[in-house]
């Protein structure tokens, strides 16, 4: 089964362009991560941060 | 609100802890003889305690059963807590832990006696995988079961890391394990090679990352916290180390492999992703450190915090040394060299060892309902296991860097080598390798210490098997609020938490295995190169199964000074028969790839055979062990199977070889027999069927069939290399163009 895909993959057209797609995924990622660190509301982060101290 | 009373199973976490501590000390202790061979040779007693089949034995055991074992004693115990709900089965919680047991007695009793697979943290051979398999899962459905159940909204950011480990080791496993079974404890990697190094590597890096890295950090979001009783340093910082870490900690395994064949691009992703990967490193170091911003004070009375403390520099200083080596200036002097081993050992005792004691000190008091007994000698442990990590390191990486540059250092002409003799650079050693030792000695009777004082603790508490809770229960777990970020509402949701994690690791992964199935096709033949004879495989065989790959690698990498060494530098195409490869990662003895036939460091049969029943024949300092076993008869009952496995991996043996292999197999034996006896008659005990003879066959062939290649056409001359500096090289994928 193995030998099956490794045919395949070894075969596809532009399969440098793969790299570049998941760079490109990489970099968006981490912008939206960015930008969501910077807006999340802090009670709740508050609320998240405190949970294991909250067990006795 | 409704409040459900339920309770946490402690008795889960007191078994894995007593298994922790247990398999900590023994897997020391196996280290601490493995690093006594390396300074007195003739500990090497018997065959299962020779070096190349006990340094297996004390990875396996450091890293799957202390560190294994500490993994689940930490999440048993913070996971039911975090989710404020009592482990999903308790059935299951006592399939993991006694699974894992028995996988690791069984490693006890495999890697000793020669079963290994022959990849470095991965030679636990296929119906043991199987079994490892089997037990992650066990894990993974406790684990999910209890976070469906939970009465918390939120998802802690120590549950995540716990989901990226169990979903990245279940992958990561997988995709190395895939190997073809010859017999019930033997088989061959499914990949060979240039392909099987890369996978090997992305593997190794990653168990790294995902075994003794992320499930440590999750444990480090939990205690240290608990210890500090103060909420960590940045909820924010936590998100953006969580996923940054996952993100790029899975491209960078190629950075093993600078300088090899393989392809150039392939090595500088590997380079350029470790450098990033400092930044989410330190993060998180910075976030547990900084945890204690205002209770500093603490750390001087409390025992848990000054390991935990302690723990986290180490792992700064881990994370920033493997960037520093994977760049290729300074891997170009560290690799091969005790430089890395150093550098292990700096997160192995440091950040995982220190980790786990901290632990311990605050469970055992906890579950026990007592005070620990003695604060006095968690100190002592405290500095002793400080000082015994500083005493096993520093000397290390003076070693390292010494050795590193006496191999390349050249005489005042330039024309020769400073050091010719791979032994001289070995014997400057032994006063480190002792310190070393000791500083293991120091550790592991810290550990005691604390072994003593947790019994005397437990002796005077009563533990608490189930420990009541209540909570109110979560109405609706998917339940948000107006106005709220989708971290927080994927936080709500594991199921969908564990697909993301996933796709984060896969994206590194899938760059890196797509171009690895690549890579077979993009190996430049070498027409001269050919399948192994079925006395060479056996022979092997045989070197897998001493664990030789543990001191030996087989990989010349492009250098002025390798090249002079030890001969042509070697090519992708070489290595297209190998299953498993075996580059190894350190060179405690010289590289074998050139000891084959028409190169310089090739010696004679009769060299070998009287070399391998005792090294000290020929150069009194060695420190290799006296293969006196080889003397065994070898056994052909298999041959005839691994010669038509080895086919349906793509190995080109002629149909119905098989029929022929023993044969052949005879003949030649008897053919290195005779040239044994002829090339020195002193040699009366030498038989043709003797196990070191298919060992001598194979080293005999090793890197040998490019000299019957048409030198101009095909090989890239030496004197191509002999210019090159370091810092211009290109690396080996272009000699390969040459090839092409």
């Amino acid at each position: 089964m193995l030998s099956y895909i490794k045919g395949h993959l070894t075969s596809i057209d532009g399969i440098e362009i793969y790299p570049i797609i998941s760079l490109v995924i990489f970099f968006t990622f981490f912008v939206g991560l960015g930008i969501y660190i910077f807006k999340s509301d802090k009670k709740t982060r508050d609320e998240i941060k405190n949970i294991p101290l909250e067990d006795n | 609100m409704q409040v459900e009373k339920f309770s946490y199973d402690n008795r889960i976490v007191r078994l894995f802890l007593i298994a922790t501590i247990a398999w900590g000390v023994i897997g020391m202790l196996v280290g601490l003889f493995a690093s006594l061979e390396l300074i007195w040779p003739e500990l090497n007693i018997t065959s299962w305690l020779s070096f190349g089949r006990i340094r297996p034995l004390h990875t396996n055991a450091v890293i799957f059963a202390f560190v294994g074992n500490g993994i689940f004693a930490g999440v048993y115990y913070s996971l039911q807590r975090l989710l404020k709900a009592r482990m999903y089965s308790d059935v299951l919680s006592r399939i993991n832990f006694w699974g894992w047991q028995l996988i690791i007695l069984s490693a006890v009793l495999t890697l000793p006696f020669g079963y290994t697979a022959g990849k470095e943290y991965a030679e636990l051979e296929w119906p043991i995988d199987i079994a490892i398999t089997l037990m992650w899962l066990t894990w993974g459905i406790n684990m999910f079961g209890t976070i469906l159940k939970r009465r918390v909204k939120h998802m802690y950011v120590a549950i995540w890391f716990y989901i990226a480990t169990f979903v990245t080791v279940a992958v990561l496993h997988l995709v190395n394990s895939v190997e073809l079974p010859v017999s019930f404890m033997k088989s061959y990697s499914w990949y060979a090679g240039v392909q099987d190094a890369l996978v090997q590597w992305w593997y190794g890096h990653n168990a790294v990352a995902f075994f003794l890295t992320t499930p440590y950090l999750g444990l480090m979001y939990y205690f240290v916290p608990k210890a500090a009783n103060r909420p960590v340093y940045s909820y924010r910082l936590s998100i953006i180390h969580f996923w940054s870490l996952i993100f790029i900690y899975i491209w960078a395994g190629p950075h093993h492999l600078l300088y090899s064949s393989l392809p150039n691009w392939a090595q500088s992703l590997g380079v350029v992703f470790s450098i990033m990967l400092l930044f989410p490193s330190w993060g998180g170091m910075l976030n547990g450190l900084l945890t204690l911003r205002g209770v500093w004070d603490k750390v001087r009375d409390d025992a848990v915090l000054k390991f935990m403390v302690v723990a986290i520099t180490c792992y700064g200083m881990a994370t920033f040394e493997g960037p520093m080596l994977s760049l290729k200036n300074v891997n170009w002097i560290s690799h091969f060299t005790d430089w890395t081993v150093a550098h292990v050992h700096v997160g192995g005792l440091g950040w995982n060892g220190m980790m786990t004691f901290g632990m311990a000190y605050y469970l055992v008091p906890k579950m026990w309902r007592t005070n620990l007994y003695s604060k006095s000698l968690a100190n002592t442990h405290f500095w002793i296991a400080t000082l015994g990590i500083i005493l096993w390191v520093i000397p290390m990486y003076y070693a390292g860097f010494m050795q590193g540059l006496m191999w390349k250092d050249f005489t005042e002409s330039g024309a020769q080598l400073q050091n010719p003799e791979f032994l001289t650079t070995v014997s400057v050693l032994k006063p480190y390798f002792m310190l070393r030792s000791l500083g293991g000695t120091l550790f592991i009777i810290g550990a005691l210490v604390m072994v003593y004082n947790l019994i005397k603790t437990a002796q005077a508490g009563n533990f608490l098997a189930n420990e009541e809770a209540e909570a109110p229960a979560l109405v609706n777990s998917k339940a948000g609020h107006k106005g709220e970020h989708w971290h927080s509402w994927i936080e709500r949701r594991p199921i969908k938490f564990l697909l993301l994690a996933l796709v984060a690791i896969l994206i590194g992964g899938i760059v890196e295995i797509i171009p690895t199935f690549m890579v077979s096709s993009n190996i430049p033949k070498i027409s001269s190169v050919q399948p192994y004879t079925p006395l060479e495989l056996e022979g092997r065989d045989i070197y897998v199964r001493e664990g030789c790959y543990n001191c030996h690698s087989q990989w010349v990498r492009p250098f002025r000074d390798e090249v002079m060494r030890y001969g042509e530098y070697s090519k992708a195409g070489e290595y297209i028969y190998d299953h498993p490869f075996q580059w190894g990662s350190k060179r405690t003895g010289p590289d074998l790839h050139r000891s084959g036939k028409g190169n310089n460091m090739n010696k004679s049969e009769s060299w070998h055979y009287k070399h391998m029943l005792d090294p000290r024949v020929y150069q009194k300092e060695s420190i290799m062990p006296a293969y006196t076993w080889l003397t065994d008869k070898l056994d052909v009952s298999l041959t005839e199977r691994k010669i038509s496995a080895m086919r349906t991996l793509g190995v080109p043996y002629p149909e119905g070889y098989e029929s022929q292999a023993i044969a052949d197999l005879n003949k030649q034996a008897e053919e290195i027999y005779q040239l044994i006896i002829s090339q020195d008659p002193e040699i009366k005990h030498a038989k043709a069927d003797m196990e070191v003879i298919a060992v001598i066959a194979y080293l005999e062939r090793l890197g040998s069939d490019i000299n019957k290649a048409n030198p101009v056409e095909e090989i890239a001359p030496i004197e191509t290399v002999i210019e090159v500096e370091p810092e211009t090289l290109e690396t080996a994928e272009d000699s390969t163009k040459i090839l092409e």
